[in-house]
Parts: C-alpha cells; sequence; structure tokens
C-alpha cells in the first residue's frame, strides 16, 4: 500500500528513510510540536517549496532542461489565486478558479516557451527563459494597476481558513482557521509531491530520463525527444504554478518579491542541487534544509555569538549579519562532500 | 558499384553527408538485401559509421535518397524512422546508465510491453542480462554493455538492423557470445547492416559485403567472393582477411 503510494519509489536507505520520516512528522505535527506563528509559517513554506523544488527536479533533474523560469511559473500561481480571491470576492471558488487559471496560463506559456526553444542548445534555452522571466517580473511591476506593482497587494482568504474562526484547543493548541489552511496546504503539497513522484516513475519518467542521458539514443530507439520535453515543461510549469497558488494562499499576499524574484530561483538550484538532482525525495530533503537555514541560521549565529564573545575573532565571525556568508560556506561543504546531493550520497550513487 | 538485388530493404542512391564543415560522405550507393547480413568493410574514418547514422536520420544527407521498404525517408525525422522499424546499435552503446537493464529493455520495446517469449530469447543469447536484470546498467561490464546494447534492439522484431562495431573492445570470449548471438538473429531471417571490423566475425556472418573509401562505396558483391580473394582484399582494404583473423 505505502509502496504502491510511493509509486514504488522509496528512499533505499535506512539514514534516508529517518530523515524523509522526521520531514514528513514534523510537517505533519507542526502545530503540535512547534507551537508558534514563526514555526507553523516555516513548516508551510517547507511544504510550498518540497512542491517547487520537486516540480523543478522534474525539468533540471529528470530531462536535464536548465529553465531560469520556475519561478515566473509560481509567481503566475500565486497572482491567479490572489487576482481571482480580489475580483471574485473571498472563497473556495476563487482560490480554485484562480488555481486552475494560473496552472493553465503557466503550461501555456511553458508549451509556446519550449516550442520555441527547446531544440536549441541547453544553454540558449536557460537564456531565453531568463530573459521571459525578466521581461514578466518587469511587467508585473509595471502593470500596478492590475498587480500592485512592486508593493504587491493584500488579499482575503474564505473566513474558515482565517485566525478568526476559532473552534476549540487540542492538547493545548488553539484550533483556529489558521490551522486549518495549513493542513489544506499540507495536504495539497502532500498529493502534488506523490503525484511528482508518480511521474517521475511512470514509463514517461523512464522517458525523460533516457532523454536527459543521451536524446540522439532516445530519438534512436524512437521517442520524441521535443515532445517529451515539451510536456515535461509544461507539467512542471502546472505544478510550481500551484505550489504559488498554495503560497498565496498562505501569505494572503502577492507581490513580485515573494513570487518573482531571482533570489527565490538561486534558492530554488540550490534546495535541488544540495539535496540531490533526479531523485524527488532530494527536493524534500533540499528545501527543508535551505527553508530551515535561511529561517533559523541567523537565532542560531546570535547564540553562538554570544556564547563565544570571550573569543572576539570568532564572535564577531559568528555575528548573525553574516549568516549569508555562512549559508554560502555551508552550500560549498554540501556541494563538496555530496556531490550527488545528499539522497545521492545516502543511497549510495557513485 | 552497389549490389543492385530485386528484393532491396534498404537503398542509399548518391547520398552525401556533412558534419559541421566537413563533406564526410561523397555519393553512397548502396543496397541492403533483404533477409541477409551485409556487412559494411574499410578502413578508419572512411565514412562507415556516418552512413549508418545518416540512415537513422542522426546527420543529416543533404543530397541523395534514402529508400527504406519501398518508402522514401530521406526527410523522415529518426523517431518514425526507428517507429518505422529500423533498429541502431551504435558504436558507443548508448545505453541508458542511470536505469536498470529492465528499464532499458523497457524503453526500446516503444511500440508495447517486452513479450515474456522474447525476453527469455534475449537471456538464452545473452545469459548475462539475466543475472543483472534488476542492476542499474551503468554497472554493468564493457562487454555486458555491449550485450545489452544489442539486445536492446532485439527487444522486439525491426525491419532493418544496423549495428555499429559490436565486436570492439570486447576479450574473445565476449566476442564468440556476441558473434553467436548475431548469426541466432540472421537465422531468424534478420535484414543486418552492419560496421565490423573483426573481419572474423565479419566473414562468418556476413553474406554480402561493400567496401567503402573515402566516403564512397568502392566495392561489393558477396562476402565469399571478397574472402576467397586475398589481392581484392589487400587492394580494397590495404590487408588480407586471413591475416587480421
Amino acid at each position: 500500500m505505502l509502496k504502491t503510494l510511493l509509486s514504488n519509489d522509496t528512499p533505499r536507505s535506512k539514514v534516508l528513510t529517518i530523515v524523509v520520516l522526521i520531514i514528513f512528522l514534523g510537517l505533519a505535527l507542526a502545530p503540535f510540536l512547534f507551537p508558534g506563528v514563526r514555526s507553523l509559517d516555516t513548516a508551510a513554506r517547507i511544504a510550498i517549496f518540497i512542491v517547487l523544488a520537486a516540480s523543478y527536479d522534474l525539468l533540471l533533474g529528470y530531462t536535464g532542461v536548465v529553465s531560469f523560469a520556475h519561478t515566473m511559473f509560481f509567481g503566475m500561481g500565486a497572482y491567479g489565486v490572489g487576482l481571482a480571491s480580489l475580483h471574485m470576492g473571498r472563497g473556495f471558488g476563487a482560490i480554485l478558479v484562480g488555481s486552475l487559471a494560473g496552472a493553465a496560463l503557466a503550461a501555456a506559456f511553458a508549451f509556446l516557451i519550449a516550442l520555441f526553444s527547446l531544440r536549441v542548445r541547453a544553454i540558449f534555452f536557460a537564456m531565453i527563459t531568463l530573459a521571459v522571466a525578466s521581461a514578466v517580473a518587469v511587467l508585473v511591476s509595471q502593470l500596478s494597476w492590475l498587480t500592485g506593482g512592486e508593493d504587491g497587494f493584500t488579499f482575503k482568504i474564505p473566513r474558515e481558513l482565517g485566525p478568526a474562526n476559532r473552534l476549540g484547543e487540542v492538547a493545548g493548541v488553539k484550533i483556529n482557521g489558521k490551522l486549518l489552511n495549513y493542513y489544506l496546504i499540507f495536504t495539497c503539497s502532500l498529493a502534488l509531491f506523490l503525484l511528482m513522484l508518480r511521474v517521475v516513475n511512470s514509463p514517461f519518467g523512464r522517458v525523460l530520463q533516457a532523454i536527459r542521458e543521451n536524446d540522439f539514443r532516445a530519438e534512436a530507439i524512437g521517442y520524441r525527444v521535443v515532445w517529451y520535453r515539451t510536456v515535461a515543461t509544461c507539467l512542471s510549469a502546472a505544478v510550481a504554478a500551484l505550489a504559488g497558488s498554495l503560497f498565496a494562499l498562505w501569505l494572503r499576499y502577492v507581490g513580485p518579491d515573494t513570487t518573482l524574484s531571482f533570489s527565490i530561483m538561486l534558492d530554488l538550484l540550490l534546495m535541488v542541487v544540495i539535496g540531490g538532482m533526479g531523485t524527488i525525495w532530494g527536493a524534500a530533503v533540499g528545501a527543508t534544509l535551505l527553508v530551515l537555514a535561511q529561517t533559523y541560521l541567523q537565532d542560531l549565529m546570535g547564540s553562538a555569538a554570544s556564547a563565544t564573545e570571550f573569543l572576539p575573532l570568532l564572535s564577531r565571525l559568528l555575528d548573525p549579519d553574516r549568516w549569508l556568508l555562512w549559508l554560502g560556506v555551508l552550500f560549498i561543504l554540501s556541494v563538496y562532500f555530496f556531490p550527488t546531493g545528499i539522497v545521492g550520497r545516502l543511497r549510495g550513487d557513485k | 558499384m552497389s549490389n543492385q538485388t530485386s528484393d532491396a530493404i534498404l537503398k542509399l542512391q548518391n547520398v552525401h553527408t556533412d558534419i559541421a564543415q566537413y563533406h564526410i560522405l561523397h555519393g553512397v550507393d548502396l543496397c541492403v538485401e533483404r533477409g541477409a547480413v551485409t556487412m559494411l568493410l574499410g578502413r578508419n574514418g572512411v565514412g562507415k559509421t556516418t552512413t549508418l547514422r545518416s540512415i537513422m536520420g542522426l546527420w543529416t544527407t543533404h543530397t541523395g535518397d534514402i529508400t527504406f521498404d519501398g518508402a522514401n525517408i530521406t526527410a523522415t525525422p529518426t523517431p518514425a524512422r526507428a517507429r518505422a522499424g529500423i533498429g541502431f546499435v551504435p558504436e558507443d552503446m548508448g545505453i541508458f546508465t542511470d536505469l536498470t537493464v529492465e528499464e532499458n529493455m523497457t524503453l526500446a520495446a516503444a511500440s508495447g510491453p517486452l513479450s515474456p517469449a522474447r525476453r527469455d530469447w534475449i537471456f538464452t543469447a545473452f545469459p548475462p542480462l539475466k543475472t543483472f536484470w534488476t542492476a542499474e546498467a551503468g554497472n554493468l561490464s564493457g562487454g555486458q554493455k555491449q550485450m545489452l546494447s544489442i539486445a536492446r534492439t532485439m527487444a522486439e522484431e525491426r525491419k532493418l538492423y544496423l549495428i555499429d562495431e559490436p565486436t570492439k573492445g570486447l576479450a574473445p570470449a565476449i566476442v564468440s557470445t556476441m558473434a553467436a548471438a548475431l548469426k541466432e538473429l540472421k537465422n531468424q531471417g534478420a535484414s543486418i547492416l552492419m560496421v565490423e571490423q573483426n573481419f572474423a566475425v565479419a566473414k562468418a556472418i556476413g553474406d554480402y559485403a561493400a567496401v567503402m573509401e573515402d566516403g564512397r562505396i568502392t566495392w561489393s558483391g558477396t562476402m565469399q567472393e571478397l574472402a576467397s580473394d586475398t589481392t581484392l582484399q589487400e587492394q580494397l582494404m590495404g590487408l588480407s582477411m586471413e591475416a587480421s583473423a
């Protein structure tokens, strides 16, 4: 049953199984294990970024396509939900319409980009996606009458998902709409993650892996490489858009910085590379690590700096303002010690 | 100088192919007879591999015609040529190292699932593939990878097999296994166009031979005719089959 649910793609390593279980249980029980607004926000971000990283890995790790437009698709989903809620009024209908419209628009955009550029060399495809993503980000900033420009806009979500919807208390934790919203996001993220696992372990996923490894050979066997790459690009874009919808639903706000910025694209690359390309589990591990580091590394460094006050040089090095430096060091170390990513290493690949 | 026959499954007429700025094939004329093995021979760098890749559509032919099973496929994309029934075993094997042996075979049977009878026949021809069925193909030895490369083409019945140097760099014991499997394929009535540098294997399997020089076919005829004439061999290839066997 569990194997079927995981499409027979189990973690295949004791340590990885434990890590995945910790992530799963940590997210499933986050409101009870780590009470507090900040930890719940971190858990929701982890769940959403796992889906976003998994969808990017379908493209980068499984198909060998380097795209810099993934946050653009993420943003389309987020703006879809935001605009639908703004214009249709708060309600689940608006969220559903916004999510589906965002996913459809993302898939259509991906189809157009793929159609025009997947026949060219990988580097040119990457450049084209970068150009399109930058153009869309600028456009969103300029069309302030529609998108709220640089400031973005807030919108209302269904009352049932708001903090004002109080339902009681369980094990000392207040059950309210915010908690329901978290579990809605967690469930949708889990479903999308399992969908990605299903896709990469299907015959379609195997063809993608074959194309990544040797596209000439895949063509010689009879597979239309451009068609497969195009479908993978569209699917990946649609899932990224759905992740964006979840993000907007969680934040109740959309803006270029939170959904379209290039720094999210870089984070995404790091998540996939650190976790391990070509393994959907890698996306889960990479996204969890990076979101945790981004959220708590500064706190951790603050505590370390206070504890080492008697050693001025070390204390200064551990100053919380230098957290990006240490994040960079951690990234270099992880690439050095885990060249195939954490999951690749744990599974004993190569 | 093509071995023109009445029942050719593949016919190349005046085929010219460029790779980047280099003009590699200078008008190849070749016929491959249905149900027979045609060996494509010649020194290194004369265009044998380019000929196979041009037939498969992996290099674009800018002049000339390629006719397969009665249809002109010169402008047909590679996947469509494969689906029309041409199986290709490249020189570099081209196996998918991250996938298992089973997944490699399943992918190769593009028109439907790999039939158990066909799988058993492949296991008989290449026993190591049965042993390593669920192993990652990247972990196989060189000989096993070559076996997988050929077996993959055998995953379903093809109208024509293009095989590029199947015994290159293999240990003698593996070469025997490979030759036996190719003979078995031949006995089943397969049409094969094969590039082979090992003349002992070429002589044992081939029905017809075509010799290339500078991107053209300079001689074609029966393998028996070529194998029995050492003067002709030295004249065409600069060495005799007996000497190199």
